[in-house]
């Protein structure tokens, strides 16, 4: 199933040709409505007219998530806010959030984004599609919303959380799509078979999971568990959401929708493009959003691309599985986690030193994080209670900063090992 | 009759008692009395010992969290019944205990108390004519 084969399957000459125009369509456009991007390309002396073909990309100036947050909340938008008719958002808890505008034609090619990437993976109008992300200012839930809609799927939008009503509505609905993070999903595995019920007793055929990095093992398990087919979907907000890319029925790497979304993969220390097949950051530049088209944006995910023809028949470049990260953010079940934002809040505490680190685990396919931090001489405390009291309090500030539960241990000072350069704060043990 | 007890946060980690021990045996320094509270991640290890000072100070300088506590040391007859009367004493006046730790052997027996007011302590439990040891004769049993 393709659902628009004409760009799907288009030839790559001509699909150079089309993201030549639209990028140049785009370049003209930031320039002259986005006083960022104009000073920008002023400062790098490149105007729009230097900008005719996709070859011309590499002249462009990078995005990074920082110049969103300096341009808080609206100063990258390219339209008048009467344009923009929704705007979603990151959480912020690394300082601003990063907001995101559409307009209604935004909205409509996103959709159309997320139809291709759910018939990609092999639901249809026949399905009905359980979305478990989150709805909101989070991309997620929305996104697969309006595509599911768009494909025209029996939409159950149940958002996240409230399980055992997932599993109920799941075996009753006879769902046969979910559309969750994967570690959810197995989360669900375990609450289905906790309700005395196997893969028999529903009707799953395929699931879409994205938002957090899963390993190839992980997809084995809950197809096994779920007796479906589980498809990675790939997106970020600053790009447009979910529907960026997406797995095909052979699992061979993610589609990307290159009509709107051009890929590059880069060097993270020389910013320099690297040659087809290698391994790098990503770098996307939208070619058709209205609202806030961004121009080599470095998502500081790190993988390769692939442009040969799929055995789906697709032309579309794969981009394969992520490997890691080119920053320090962690990804925990599904929240971005960036270990500046523990350090600012052990920082903001009087009781403690920001000596810390960060043990990933992943016990029974959940995240886990366990923060250490060193028990100094100014709040040791003889008694227990007191040091119980400390550590919960550390807790409650951490979790209410991330939004995620994590385990606390105190440890003996000068443990934690001390570099001459950048400190080790993380260790991950997740072997992504 | 204030006594300075040490008290030093030990992570769960097989040596970590030694290695205090050892310090303070470098340092000349014997210990009358020792606790160790645990929980699953960390225990606190409490001890009288004979110089409390010299030993905050040689243990801090080996990156311990340490630091001294004031806490009572008491004798009782190694009796029954000698315990439960002392701490009814506390418990009319109102005075918790945080911890104890105690040892009996021939006809006496001696008790670390850790209380809120430990000066209040004192007064209440001489008010009733219980034996509280002097620092001095604790450090150097």
């Amino acid at each position: 199933m393709i659902w628009n084969e004409t760009i799907e399957c288009m030839g790559r000459e001509e699909m150079r040709e089309l993201q030549s125009k639209r990028l140049s369509e785009t370049v003209s456009r930031v320039y002259h409505n986005v006083p960022f991007y104009r000073k920008k390309m002023q400062s790098m002396g490149v105007y729009p007219e230097d900008i005719q073909s996709i070859d011309d990309l590499s002249k462009l100036p990078f995005t990074t998530k920082q110049d969103l947050r300096d341009n808080y909340p609206f100063g990258i938008f390219s339209v008048p806010m009467s344009e923009i008719v929704r705007v979603h958002a990151s959480s912020g808890t690394t300082g601003k959030p990063t907001v995101v505008g559409y307009t209604r034609r935004d909205i409509a090619m996103w959709s159309e984004v997320v139809a291709r990437a759910l018939n990609c993976a092999g639901a249809s109008r026949d399905d009905f599609i359980q979305i478990a992300y989150g709805y909101g200012l989070f991309t997620g839930g929305l996104g697969l919303h309006y595509g599911s809609e768009k494909l025209g799927a029996t939409v159950i939008p149940i958002s996240g959380g409230n399980t055992q009503k997932q599993v109920q509505l799941m075996a009753d609905f006879k769902t046969t799509v979910l559309a969750c993070t994967p570690s959810y999903a197995l989360y669900l595995a375990e609450a289905l078979e906790e309700a005395g019920m196997t893969a028999d007793d529903i009707s799953l055929r395929v699931g879409i999971f994205g938002a957090e990095p899963w390993t190839p093992s992980m997809r084995k398990e809950i197809e096994n568990k779920l007796g479906i087919k589980a498809m990675d979907i790939y997106g970020l907000s600053e790009v447009m959401g979910p529907g960026v890319a997406c797995d095909c029925e052979y699992q061979a790497g993610l589609h990307v929708n290159e009509d709107h979304f051009v890929p590059e993969i880069i060097d993270p220390n020389t910013l320099q493009p690297l040659p087809a097949g290698s391994e790098g950051e990503l770098v996307f530049t939208t070619i058709t959003k209205e609202g806030m088209p961004l121009l080599r944006y470095r998502t500081r995910d790190l993988t390769s691309l692939n442009y040969e023809k799929c055995e789906c028949g697709r032309t579309l470049v794969r981009m394969n599985k992520c490997t890691g990260r080119s920053d320090d953010m962690l990804i925990i079940r599904g929240v971005n986690v960036f270990p500046s934002q523990i350090e600012s809040v052990l920082l903001e505490m009087s009781e403690t030193k920001p000596h810390y680190l960060l043990i990933v685990d992943r016990i029974n396919n959940l995240d886990v994080l366990e923060v250490w931090v060193e028990v100094e001489d100014q709040f040791f405390s003889d008694k227990i209670s007191m040091l119980e009291q400390l550590s919960k309090k550390i807790k409650h500030n951490i979790e209410s900063t991330l939004g995620i539960s994590v385990k606390i241990k105190l440890v003996e000072p000068k443990t934690i090992e001390r570099t001459e350069g950048k400190a080790k704060r993380v260790i991950d043990n997740r072997k992504l | 009759m204030i006594i300075k007890q040490l008290s030093v946060f030990l992570e769960n980690k097989s040596g970590r008692l030694k290695e205090v021990t050892e310090i303070l045996e470098k340092s000349g320094i014997n210990i009358s009395a020792l606790s160790v509270a645990d929980t699953s991640d960390y225990g606190i290890l409490r001890m009288v010992v004979s110089n409390p000072d010299l030993a905050l100070k040689v243990l801090k300088e080996n990156r311990f969290s340490v630091s001294l506590t004031d806490v009572i040391c008491i004798c009782i007859p190694n009796e029954i019944g000698a315990l439960s009367k002392t701490l009814d004493i506390l418990s009319k006046e109102n005075i918790s205990i945080d911890y104890v730790y105690a040892f009996s052997m021939g006809d006496k027996a001696l008790a670390v108390l850790r209380t809120e007011d430990v000066k209040k302590g004192i007064d209440v439990l001489k008010d009733h004519n219980t034996e509280v040891l002097e620092a001095e004769e604790i450090y150097c049993i």
